[in-house]
């Protein structure tokens, strides 16, 4: 499988405590990768160290064929963007000044603002719809504006690869499909996106590619249609559901088992007195 | 509430130049500059001896008088100068430090550095009788030392600037006791001058002064400006400035000790003036409302709240002359008091 963006042998750690030991991954290129797994079993952190925030204790990154802390940090970012989990929204800042922000790794001291800086940052903007908000404060804007926001931000970047950290959380129904519309149609562009989403169903609506991890490691890889079976999700998540086809788009969707069953029990009504 | 505005840009895009400045922080630094100039002015041209504006400016041009001469350039300038220069060298330390912690209170005079730096020079000039360029090599010694130990100290996997603030909160606290307990000890005569150099005093300076904050800030300011892009990429996080392509490690550990040295050579030249650090750059960011550090505004507006202040202290008491820092102090608690204040009701409404 040809891939841009590797890992080799990864170990990752915060401190002490390892999150994931010999890990091997490949993004597909041109894929719509959606990494899902059950909380703290490093999504967000594999997400790091390809994006070069988090440095593996061993093992590496591989950007284009090269080593990715062999880069100069801007080259790096002229090549990979992401969207981080939480990021921190800074005080009097307007939109259309936080999304040129974007541009930093194309610029030099005296070369801050060229036409291609000026076009990048009006087409993100035009493709996330925040262009009417180009001059409102970044911290009075709704969770879902500041979401589209920050996007335009990483797209304003211009880079073939785009990773997203949980992108949706926090969002309500419409802008969640809002954002994932946005990475889909980016997705169409030929560009490269990695998204860690919670939402199964989403994950598998939009993926070309799956990621299941669980504890650290990558447990399954490759079409939602090929993975997502009740043997995994039972597997990973411990919760034993039915893998039915999404009557919408015919893609993989998880109906989870009832409370009884999730318990174990044969029935919900049978042997409740003895539960 | 929405607030919306609409923000004039100047593009210049001229062979390999291409740039955009936002119009109203240009204006305001300039304006800032002519004020901070036109108070020194005054400050020249008033005094014991007051001498028309015309005279002064004849004299610094070379074409006065020798009484003039002595009263401008030996008497008076080297005063205006350091006031000039270290307030100048005190806003542009608090706006990269504000900025590094994106904290309003993480400010050299906050957090001790100053403190520190007066230490050093205590030491020097009450224990080893220094005086002169010593002293100002042992506050720089101080201010490096106190910035290094409030580092260590707050350190705990990483640096929090929340908790590198109460660090050098801390510190800053010990070390003002330690500072009170050397001038105690000394000889009455070297305390009064000590004391009065611990409040901050810009009074009887001469060249040697205005060469030791000078210098550094000659040094020092176009590092930083060089540097300001990076620190405007950190304003929004050091996660997001990494994945930006700023080399936050590298870029920090320099910024940082640039305004360590800003800190310790106004300390040297000034005292431990206070407040300015913490004020200016909050207030020029309020007149010019940019989204960068203002390090510049901050730079012009440090100038004029330390040149006001002097023209202020040469007058409160008509046969004393009061030190800088005590005006200083006097208008930044009022001001960080309102701050407070303000903060507080705009965090109860949201």
């Amino acid at each position: 499988m040809d891939g841009r963006l590797q890992g080799q042998r990864l170990t990752l750690a915060y401190e002490e405590r390892t999150v994931a030991a010999d890990l091997d991954v490949t993004i597909a290129d041109g894929s719509f990768t959606v990494i899902v797994g059950p909380n703290a079993c490093g999504k967000s952190t594999l997400l790091k160290a390809l994006a070069r925030v988090l440095r593996p204790v061993t093992g590496t990154v591989l950007l284009d064929g090269a080593g990715i802390t062999t880069y100069h940090s801007k080259e790096v970012a002229r090549r990979l963007g992401m969207l981080p989990q939480q990021p921190v929204v800074p005080n009097s800042i307007v939109v259309e000044d936080l999304v040129a922000r974007g541009r930093y790794a194309h610029q030099r001291m005296l070369r801050q603002w060229s036409a291609a800086d000026e076009e990048a940052v009006t087409e993100a903007m035009r493709l996330t719809e925040v262009s009417e908000l180009a001059d409102r404060f970044a911290e009075e804007l709704s969770g879902g504006q500041r979401q589209r926001v920050w996007l335009a931000m990483v797209l304003a970047q211009q880079t073939g690869i785009l990773l997203l950290d949980e992108p949706t959380t926090f969002l309500d129904l419409a802008h969640q499909f809002d954002v994932l519309d946005i990475c889909a149609d980016l997705h169409d562009q030929g560009r490269t996106i990695v998204a860690v989403l919670h939402d199964l169903n989403h994950a598998c609506r939009y993926a070309t590619d799956l990621i299941v991890m669980k504890a650290g490691a990558v447990v399954a890889q490759g079409p939602p249609g090929d993975v997502m079976t009740p043997a995994l999700v039972e597997d990973v998540f411990g919760v034993p559901c039915r893998v039915i086809p999404d009557p919408e788009t015919g893609t993989p969707m998880i109906v989870p088992g009832d409370r009884a069953r999730r318990r174990g029990l044969s029935s919900p009504l049978s042997g409740s007195a003895s539960a | 509430m929405t607030r919306a505005r609409t923000t004039t840009r100047l593009v210049v895009r001229k062979g390999p130049i291409a740039v955009r400045v936002a119009v109203r922080p240009l204006a305001v630094g300039l304006i800032l500059i002519l004020l901070a100039m036109s108070v020194g002015m005054v400050n020249l041209a008033s005094g014991d001896i007051p001498l028309p504006f015309a005279d002064v400016l004849r004299t610094l041009i070379g074409q006065g008088d020798p009484g003039a001469e002595f009263i401008v350039l030996d008497l008076r300038l080297p005063r205006v100068a350091v006031g000039l220069l270290a307030g100048a060298a005190l806003g542009v330390s608090g706006a990269v430090f504000q900025s590094l912690t994106r904290n309003p209170l993480g400010s050299p005079d906050f957090v001790g550095l100053t403190v520190g730096a007066a230490t050093g020079a205590l030491l020097a000039i009450l224990v080893f009788n220094a005086s002169g360029l010593s002293v100002a090599a042992s506050a720089i010694v101080g201010c490096m030392i106190t910035s290094v130990l409030i580092y260590l100290l707050a350190f705990r996997d990483g640096v929090q600037p929340f908790r590198l603030i109460l660090m050098g909160i801390g510190v800053s606290a010990l070390l003002e006791a330690f500072n009170s307990f050397l001038i105690l000890r000394a000889r009455i005569e070297d305390a009064v001058e000590a004391q009065v150099w611990q409040i901050g005093s810009v009074g009887g300076r001469d060249l040697l002064h205005v060469a030791i904050v000078g210098v550094p800030l000659l040094v020092v300011l176009p590092l930083i400006l060089r540097l300001g892009r990076s620190l405007t990429m950190m304003r929004l996080g050091d996660e997001t400035a990494a994945l930006q392509g700023v080399p936050v490690e590298r870029d920090r550990a320099l910024l940082a000790l640039g305004a360590v040295v800003l800190a310790a050579a106004s300390t040297a030249a000034a005292g431990p003036v206070s407040f300015v650090a913490l004020a200016a750059p909050h207030l020029a960011a309020r007149l010019s409302r940019g989204s960068g550090p203002g390090v510049l505004p901050a730079a012009a507006m440090g100038a004029l709240l330390m040149t006001g202040s002097d023209w202020v202290a040469q007058r409160i008491l008509p046969d004393q002359d009061v030190p800088v820092g005590v005006v200083t102090a006097a208008v930044g608690g009022a001001y960080l008091t309102w701050l407070l204040v303000a903060e507080w009701r705009r965090g109860r409404r949201g």
